[in-house]
């Protein structure tokens, strides 16, 4: 690490991150003057256009790849016209001890004035919530399912080669040719084509403007600049700002300077999940290094020192906060930007070059929090790679995840990808598999899977509230046998998938209509060729995702009932239902019991992972394939909870499985805590009778603690296990290679352990940046020892 | 305690079953690739530090881990010979009543009472061998079999051995070389690798510290690597025992003289980690607290073995 990217990588991990209200107070004055005056997407477009040329920009000492969303690195503006803070929500953003917002007292007076009286009645978020019914209401309260798209935008977006060989020029000239052939004759869409072209044609403008107020910024900076090194750099800074995002990158520093400010202008506009994410950054860069460094014109230090840039960048720009109840929900400045590197081209070859080993050097070095990254193995991905990135796994940072390219291009078939669509796809946020630069594929909300069980053997009613959270299934006296009990779980299943469905579709509707995105439908095919926005059937795919959560937990808790009640008749159900109630007070026998005589999942045992196979088809059967509200659009499911199942176990009483009340559920498609004892290879055998294939994504979760990997021996024995797992097709594998004494060290001692990063369900976080459950499930996750 | 077959081995009456007392799955320091362990029940040394004294007894034996019992009496109230009390939340086991049925192990709720041992036929080892088939194929790995001591159930070792061969399964066996020597030139035709463990050079040292002489272990290797068998060498590297420059050259010069393909040796340092297994099975006394290796005296092992031109690990 030279001595510029140690200064920027200081000031990025240093600076404590807080809140912008520019952006607020340039769009409300925006929209109090020009409401009315515009198409709503035309209106959008003039708003993020007046913002580019009046934002503050920041141009940073030593910076060779510029652009910030806020006024300055770990800013993060608001975004009333979604869902905007009260003043007692910046109260607790700027006090609150974890993932904490700055914000002064003067700005919190100035937003009551100017920004809130303007958005209260007129945000996204009311829209929804005044809209959706009663029993929509229940349901979410109780926590059976939690909605994504009432806090942010709709997005989960990843980008495909186009904008290295397009510049905003080009965009603007397919524009114009479209609006130029619109035929108001026979097109029964064409005013509404020519609105969001029109809007497409400004969100250009704004990004080139954006770039050339940087490009001023950089010359009147060498101007002044006494050191002639720095001045030069300044002046190609300037050049670089100039060439992109107007035309096509020419040079390595261009292509990565032209997504920067793609990124940028994406996340500004709104603040879609996720953030946005370069997809296969490395295949795109190598066509530009390959070429400079056959010509001389730049070398892998270069080029690595550019690369360091880059990520820090994306580091300065911690997720924007949410307001409400999902603040619980996914507690991280994390913005899952997920870089992916290797997997494979789209013609089908090895998609491993010098700029993938490169990422994985400026991953190590750097060791911060994002972007996200992960190494993408097909069978034809070379064995030096996967070694290269368990390296990097090793230093126990939690990146990368290791993703299996050819499961996941099968499940964009399946999804009715094209070939090409799908191997240029990959995996952005945590695991979720897109096409990438063609595609919506929003998700919805997490699903609650084992509280949906908890409803069932409480006859609709959330025992935790005493609420109705669903229907009537039946009493537990009706249960008389397993099947009979699984029955009525299927069906609050459909009932709970179906109110979440109807109210996800609404939300949609109103993306479309108050808050399309016409920069980021500039970038993702097909969006201009139909003139329609991204939010609005645009690309030329669309999927809703729902995540369900708990598999493990559901899974173990029909088996302890399927064992214990039914089969051994150990304990009644009446017996068993009452411990349950009263969180196992009395009984810990039977809780002793339940958790040491019960198959589990998680165990290649075949009475518990039939279970979960059954749980997981049916999920499958209730959603995939469901139409979306968008023509040709489709629900699908896949098994992610990022750090839901923490808020999931927090709204869920004690389990039949003998977890506690209050305590988390298991994770994406892992174990519950504890409940897997026969090791790595075990677990993922019990994984791979999923039928993976059918979802948009799995994920395992496997802490190892370093003594497993001592030797370069045990590193090979790891990419074994990875390799095995993917042969029997598993989507998805991280690592946290940690030790208890170091995390219970780090509890204690956190200023000690400032850069202690942990591999959490999807995503990697700072283990002092967690909230004390997080941090509780990590010690407590099985530690895969080996002596 | 130092006779080749252990009285106390009644399995040996059974035949074609094994006394298990432990199955490891992703094993990935007994071997190449990953590979599945399989421990046999019952040793006729007894090494101070032995890590596994569960493995020991030729029996299956009854393990209580007071710190798991949580006092609840149901195995006293199905024992059949009245061999538990119950005082102060823990259970005492009166061993001159307990004839190892396992009830108590079979209703306790929190696996506090265990049976260490269990009976199985080739065919249930050959299922656990092959659900770990992928990771095997995958990795070059294979089956162990290590104990106890293995060869001390020699006709369902071979019948193993014989049915991984047979699959094209990877066998490797981990022994003390404290057998028969027709023993282990018969299990030596149907493997592919020895785990040999060699201890210490000085006889009346190797007896004081595992009950028995050495000589009988250095012959049986002789005799198996001048059969042609691949062999590694495995040393539990124990402070104050075997850490010595001059057992160390002693061990070196032996293996050194050892006919066949040059053999390789791995140094497997002592950890202090058994203590708590002795006091589940009853015997708190039998545990031996020994010196943990420091890193300069293992390296200096590890420059000894390689002026000799042994290529020696840490770890296995």
């Amino acid at each position: 690490m030279n001595d510029r990217i140690r200064k920027l990588r200081k000031l990025s991990v240093e600076t404590e991150p807080s809140l912008s209200i520019e952006r607020a107070l340039h769009e409300t004055a925006f929209y109090k003057e020009n409401y009315g005056r515009y198409s709503i997407p035309v209106l959008r477009a003039l708003t993020f256009l007046d913002h580019c040329r009046k934002k503050t920009i920041y141009l940073g000492e030593g910076e060779l790849i510029v652009g910030e969303r806020g006024p300055a690195p770990k800013v993060v503006p608001t975004f009333p016209e979604l869902t905007c803070h009260s003043a007692d929500d910046f109260q607790v953003l700027n006090s609150r001890e974890m993932q904490r917002y700055k914000i002064s007292a003067e700005e919190i007076a100035t937003y009551k004035a100017e920004v809130i009286p303007y958005w209260q009645g007129r945000t996204q978020r009311e829209r929804i919530f005044n809209h959706v019914r009663q029993e929509w209401k229940a349901a979410y309260e109780s926590g059976l399912f939690t909605e994504f798209m009432e806090q942010r935008a709709p997005g989960h977006t990843a980008l495909d080669g186009k904008i290295y060989r397009k510049g905003m020029i080009d965009f603007k000239r397919e524009i114009a040719e479209n609006l130029a052939n619109l035929d108001y004759l026979n097109d029964k869409e064409a005013t509404d084509k020519a609105e969001q072209w029109k809007a497409m044609d400004i969100a250009c403008d704004a990004a080139i403007v954006f770039a050339e107020r940087h490009a001023a910024l950089a010359e009147e900076l060498a101007g002044k600049e006494n050191d002639p090194v720095r001045a030069a750099e300044l002046e190609k800074i300037a050049q670089v700002c100039r060439q992109v995002p107007a035309n096509a990158p020419r040079t390595f520093w261009e292509a990565i300077q032209m997504y920067w400010f793609v990124h940028l202008g994406t996340i500004t506009e709104l603040n879609g999940w996720d953030a946005m994410n370069p997809g296969h950054f490395d295949q795109h860069l190598t066509p530009f290094y390959e070429k400079e460094i056959a010509e001389g014109t730049l070398t892998r230090e270069q080029a690595k020192e550019l690369l360091c840039c880059f990520w820090i960048k994306v580091n300065n720009h911690p997720a924007p906060p949410k307001v409400g109840i999902t603040a619980k929900e996914s507690g991280t400045y994390n913005d899952f930007t997920n870089i992916n590197i290797g997997g494979v081209k789209s013609d089908g070859a090895d998609g491993v070059s010098e700029v993938s080993y490169i990422m994985l050097e400026v991953i190590e070095e750097l060791h911060i929090l994002q972007p996200g990254n992960s190494a993408h193995i097909s069978i034809l991905t070379p064995e030096k790679f996967l070694r290269a990135a368990i390296g990097v796994i090793r230093q126990g940072h939690g990146y990368p995840s290791v993703f299996n390219a050819d499961i996941y291009i099968a499940e964009m078939l399946r999804q009715g990808k094209s070939l090409n669509d799908a191997r240029e796809g990959g995996c952005s946020g945590c695991i979720e598999v897109g096409a990438f630069g063609k595609e919506a594929y929003l998700l919805t909300g997490y699903l609650n899977v084992p509280k949906i069980l908890e409803i069932t053997l409480n006859n609709g009613i959330d025992p935790v509230t005493g609420k109705v959270a669903g229907i009537k299934t039946g009493d537990q006296d009706t249960f008389t046998s397993y099947e009979i009990l699984y029955a009525a779980f299927l069906r609050q299943l459909h009932f709970v998938v179906d109110q979440k469905m109807r109210v996800s579709n609404y939300i949609d509707r109103m993306f479309a209509k108050y808050s399309p995105a016409p920069f980021l439908s500039v970038v993702i095919d097909d969006c201009i060729a139909r003139g329609k926005d991204y939010y609005d059937g645009g690309p030329r795919y669309n999927t809703n995702y729902i995540q369900c959560c708990g598999l493990g937990t559901v899974t173990d808790s029909f088996a302890a009932i399927k064992k214990h009640v039914y089969e051994d008749k150990r304990f009644s159900l009446e017996r068993l239902l009452k411990a349950v109630k009263d969180n196992f007070a009395g009984e810990e026998a039977m809780r002793q019991t339940i958790i040491n005589k019960t198959p589990f999942f998680g165990n290649d045992d075949e009475y518990a992972d039939s279970i979960a196979v059954d749980v997981y088809n049916d999920l499958v059967k209730e959603i995939d394939g469901k139409p979306n509200i968008k023509p040709d659009g489709k629900y699908h499911l896949n098994m992610l909870s990022t750090t839901c199942h923490v808020y999931f176990g927090k709204v869920l009483g004690a389990t039949p499985n003998g977890r506690l009340a209050g305590k988390s559920i298991s994770d994406g498609t892992s174990p519950s805590h504890g409940a897997d004892t026969h090791g790595p290879s075990s677990v993922i055998k019990s994984l791979s009778k999923l039928d993976q294939v059918k979802s948009g994504g799995s994920l395992l979760n496997q802490r190892f603690l370093p003594g497993l990997l001592k030797k370069e021996e045990d590193m090979k024995k790891l990419g074994h296990l990875i390799r095995s797992y993917f042969t029997l097709g598993g989507h998805h594998i991280q690592f946290n290679i940690v030790d208890t004494a170091t995390l219970l060290t780090a509890q204690a001692c956190p200023e000690d352990y400032k850069d202690l990063l942990v591999r959490m369900a999807g995503y990697s976080d700072y283990f002092n940046d967690m909230n004390v459950d997080l941090q509780q499930e990590i010690i407590e996750r099985t530690e895969n020892d080996g002596f | 305690m130092a006779s080749e077959n252990t009285s106390d081995n009644f399995i040996a009456r059974l035949s074609g079953h094994g006394l298990v007392f432990d199955v490891k799955r992703y094993a990935i320091n007994d071997g190449p690739g990953i590979r599945v362990a399989l421990f046999f029940k019952g040793c006729n040394l007894c090494c101070a530090w032995c890590h596994n004294p569960e493995g020991i007894g030729g029996g299956i034996e009854k393990m209580y881990s007071a710190a798991k019992c949580i006092g609840c009496g149901t195995c006293v109230s199905v024992c059949p010979s009245d061999a538990l009390t119950l005082s102060a939340n823990r259970i005492s086991t009166d061993f001159n009543r307990c004839t190892i049925c396992g009830k108590c192990a079979d209703v306790c709720p929190t696996k506090a009472f265990e049976m260490s041992g269990k009976i199985m036929s080739v065919s249930e080892l050959m299922e656990i061998i092959e659900k770990e088939r992928v990771f095997i194929d995958q990795s070059g790995g294979g089956v162990t079999f290590s104990g106890g001591e293995p060869l001390l159930q020699p006709e369902i070792l071979i019948e193993a051995l014989d049915e991984c061969g047979k699959r094209g399964i990877h066998r490797a066996i981990d022994t003390s070389g404290f057998v028969k020597t027709e023993t282990i030139l018969e299990v030596a035709k149907h493997t592919d690798l020895f785990l040999y463990d060699l201890k210490l050079m000085d006889s009346s040292l190797h007896e004081q510290w595992t009950g028995v002489g050495n000589e009988l272990i250095l012959s049986n290797l002789r005799a198996i690597a001048l059969a042609g068998s691949e062999i590694i060498i495995r040393i539990p590297f124990i402070g104050g025992v075997n850490d010595d420059g001059e057992n160390i050259r002693k061990t070196a010069a032996f293996i050194a003289s050892l006919p066949g393909n040059r053999k390789e040796v791995h140094l497997l340092p002592y950890h202090a980690i058994a203590q708590h297994k002795y006091a589940k099975l009853g015997k708190p006394e039998e545990f031996t607290a020994l010196e943990e290796p420091d890193s300069e005296t293992l390296n200096s092992a590890v420059g000894i073995f390689n002026e000799y031109d042994i290529n020696t690990q840490v770890g296995g």
